[in-house]
Formats: structure tokens, sequence, C-alpha cells
């Protein structure tokens, strides 16, 4: 894409006018074409998943497992449909072997939202321990990972490490941390 | 294999004959997806087709990649054969499917009652559960066990002239797959693309 259409189109999804993180991923996961989306929810995302589902553009749906919905855009992008699947970080711990004899060794563009528990203020003990599996498991695999804490940096972090998934045929994960998000909070 | 519930009149067959029936039915370039192990080997030994896919890892996740592709071109019909040992590591994928109602998606089980290609040991399901009865409870109104060969070429054509999402349940020997396939994951991927039309060749 030229930069000037680019440019055209970040400003169409600024027009569209809500800046909050999750409006951000939803406009960005629109603007590249990604339009089937499985999940296996999380409080955090919430927002997002219901505005997905009010939006006809996007196919969202929960699966039982969060390989399941691996291996549903896995299938949908050899067929010429992009997906991204959203997660809790105890969902990524999960995904291990689907990363390694799947999305890897096919290069698949495996595009993951995983909204980060067990740091900035966890109360669940598990929900710790499991956060300390993700960041070395993507690394073993050597898979290209950002962790996003600011809101005026999601749009360009989003949009680019998509555009490399693709035009690189390799996954990304794209984690969701509690300074972005608010996270989950004991009280809530 | 259930011996116990309903299957008792059920014809044992074999899943390279099977398969090969089903493949001779294929004539509108319909996508395969071969679960991992003997179900992708017997796919692939039935005689390579580019809309055939062949998982070489992800057990469980044939029915998700095929749902995957059935949602991408709603205009292809996609099989997906999976064996009952690998369906018990996805139950869950059985109600998302029906939930979803993909009017392009079949799915066979090739149901043999053991992890065939580990040293045949038997599944825990093996003795107490039936396939259909558990695909009918998650929401595949449309599942059946095939009575015979005949009777399972009758059901792969009833499925591909319905609107809603079919399940096949088959009883299979103890054999292993006839043939293997070749073990090479980024051309399995782009060989299946080219057949889907999604790509061109370099």
């Amino acid at each position: 894409m030229a930069i000037a259409e680019q440019q055209s189109s970040l400003q169409a999804a600024h027009g569209s006018g809500d800046r909050s993180w999750h409006g951000i991923v939803l406009q960005t996961l629109k603007r590249n074409e990604i339009s089937l989306v499985p999940y296996v929810p999380d409080r955090v995302l919430t927002p997002l998943i219901k505005n997905l589902h009010a939006d006809p553009f996007f196919t969202t749906f929960a699966t039982a497992r969060e390989e399941e919905a691996v291996g549903i855009v896995s299938g949908a992008w050899m067929g010429g449909r992009r997906g991204a699947v959203l997660m809790q970080t105890s969902g990524f711990a999960t995904l291990a072997n689907v990363l390694a004899s799947l999305a890897v060794p096919y290069q698949i563009p495996l595009i993951m939202f995983v909204s980060e528990r067990g740091t900035l203020g966890e109360f669940n003990y598990g929900q710790s321990l499991v956060c300390r599996t993700m960041r070395p498991v993507l690394d073993s695999l050597a898979l290209e990972h950002h962790t996003i804490t600011r809101l005026d940096e999601l749009e360009f972090i989003a949009d680019r490490s998509i555009k490399q998934a693709v035009t690189t045929q390799a996954p990304v994960a794209l984690i969701l941390n509690p300074l972005l998000t608010g996270g989950k909070t004991f009280d809530k | 294999m259930n011996t116990a519930i309903n299957t008792r009149n059920i014809k044992v067959m074999n899943r390279f004959d099977v398969t090969s029936r089903l493949v001779a039915k294929l004539e509108n370039g319909e996508a395969v997806i071969g679960g991992i192990g003997n179900t992708n080997f017997d796919l692939w030994a039935a005689g390579h087709r580019p809309q055939n896919f062949y998982m070489l890892g992800s057990m469980g996740l044939a029915f998700p990649i095929a749902l995957g592709v059935a949602l991408a071109q709603p205009d292809r019909r996609v099989f997906a054969l999976e064996g009952d040992g690998s369906l018990l590591m996805q139950l869950g994928a059985l109600s998302t499917i029906a939930s979803l109602k993909p009017t392009n998606l079949i799915m066979v089980v090739m149901d043999n009652g053991i992890y065939q290609i580990t040293g045949a040991q038997p599944t825990p399901a093996a003795s107490v559960a039936d396939i259909v009865a558990i695909a009918i409870g998650s929401g595949l109104s449309n599942s059946a066990w095939a009575a015979d060969e005949e009777d399972f070429e009758r059901l792969v054509e009833a499925a591909m002239s319905t609107a809603e999402p079919s399940l096949i349940a088959v009883r299979i020997d103890d054999k292993p797959g006839v043939g293997a396939t070749r073990r090479d994951p980024v051309q399995i991927r782009e060989r299946f693309m080219h057949g889907l039309g999604v790509r061109e060749p370099l």
C-alpha cells in the first residue's frame, strides 16, 4: 500500500471516533481485512468482543478451547480469509503444541491478541504463574511478540505487526498489558 | 469402536477402502482435511489431490481446520477425516460447528476404538461411548453411523446435497494406514492454497 493510501486509511479509522484500546483494535482488524475472530473470552476483552459481535463485518464466536480457534483461523487463511484469535494468558499456555506443529511449520500468519493476566495487580497465584510461561514459549519458537502498554502506540504496533505477519507468513502475539487495558482487579 | 451401545449391526470396514470410496466421489474440487497419522496417510494413499490438506501434528484439529476452510469458501464442500482418538481431544469443536451451522462441512470419523499408531491401546471411549450420540448431543443432529460401505457412499451423497453440517461415523478395523504422507508442511500448505484457488504457483 502506498504511503498516501495508508495515511488516508489511518485517517478514516481515526474518523470513526472510538479511540479506546478496543476501538482501535477493532478498526485495525477491519482495516487489515481480518473478518473472522474466534475467541475464548476474558473479562478485559468483553467490550471488544461485544463490539465485534455488533459489527456485521465480523464473524466472531466463542470456541471451547484456544487451539480450536487457532485451527479455525489457520484453515480460513488457507482458504483465503483472514482471522485473528482473542484469548487470555492462561489460554495462550495451552497453545505450545499447535504453534509448534501447525502455525510455525506450515508458515501460517496466525494473529493472536492476548489479554495479559498475572501481572500488575494479579490476585490469583495460578494466573501469575501461568503468565510467566508465555514469553518463554514465544521466545523458544522465536515468535514475534509485542507487549502493548500505551494507547498511543497501539495502532502502530498492531497495524504493523499484522502486516508483517501476513507478508512474512509468520505468527505474531500482541499482548495487551494492564497498563493499556486497565486489567482485571480484585474488586471487579 | 463401540460394541456396547448401538453399533452391533454395523460392519467393520477399512479406512483406506472407505477413504478411496470417498475420494472417488469428489468431482467438484471438494477440500479434504486429513487428521494426523493414519487418516491422512490413507488420504494420501488414495491419490494426492491439490485440494487435500495433510496434518502433521495438532491432534484433534482436523474439524476446526476444516471449519475455517468452510467459512472462508462457503461455495466449496469441505470434508474432514478424523480418528476417534483425535476427536476425543477436541469434542468441544462439535458444538462450535453445530452453533455456526456451516452448510458445506462434512465430518467423517474413523472409529477403531484404539490409538492404532501408538500400539493399539484402547481409547477411554472405546467400550463406553458412542461417537454419533456424542455428536447428536453436541448439536449435530445430522449425524449417523454408516452401516456398511454402500451405506457410507449413500450418506456421503446425502451430505453433499444437504445444507447443514453432516457427520458420518465409520467403524474400521485395526489396520495401519496404507501410505505415508510426504512430511513437507510448507509444500502441503502451499499446494493446498493453489488447489483452493487462493494463490497461483510462482
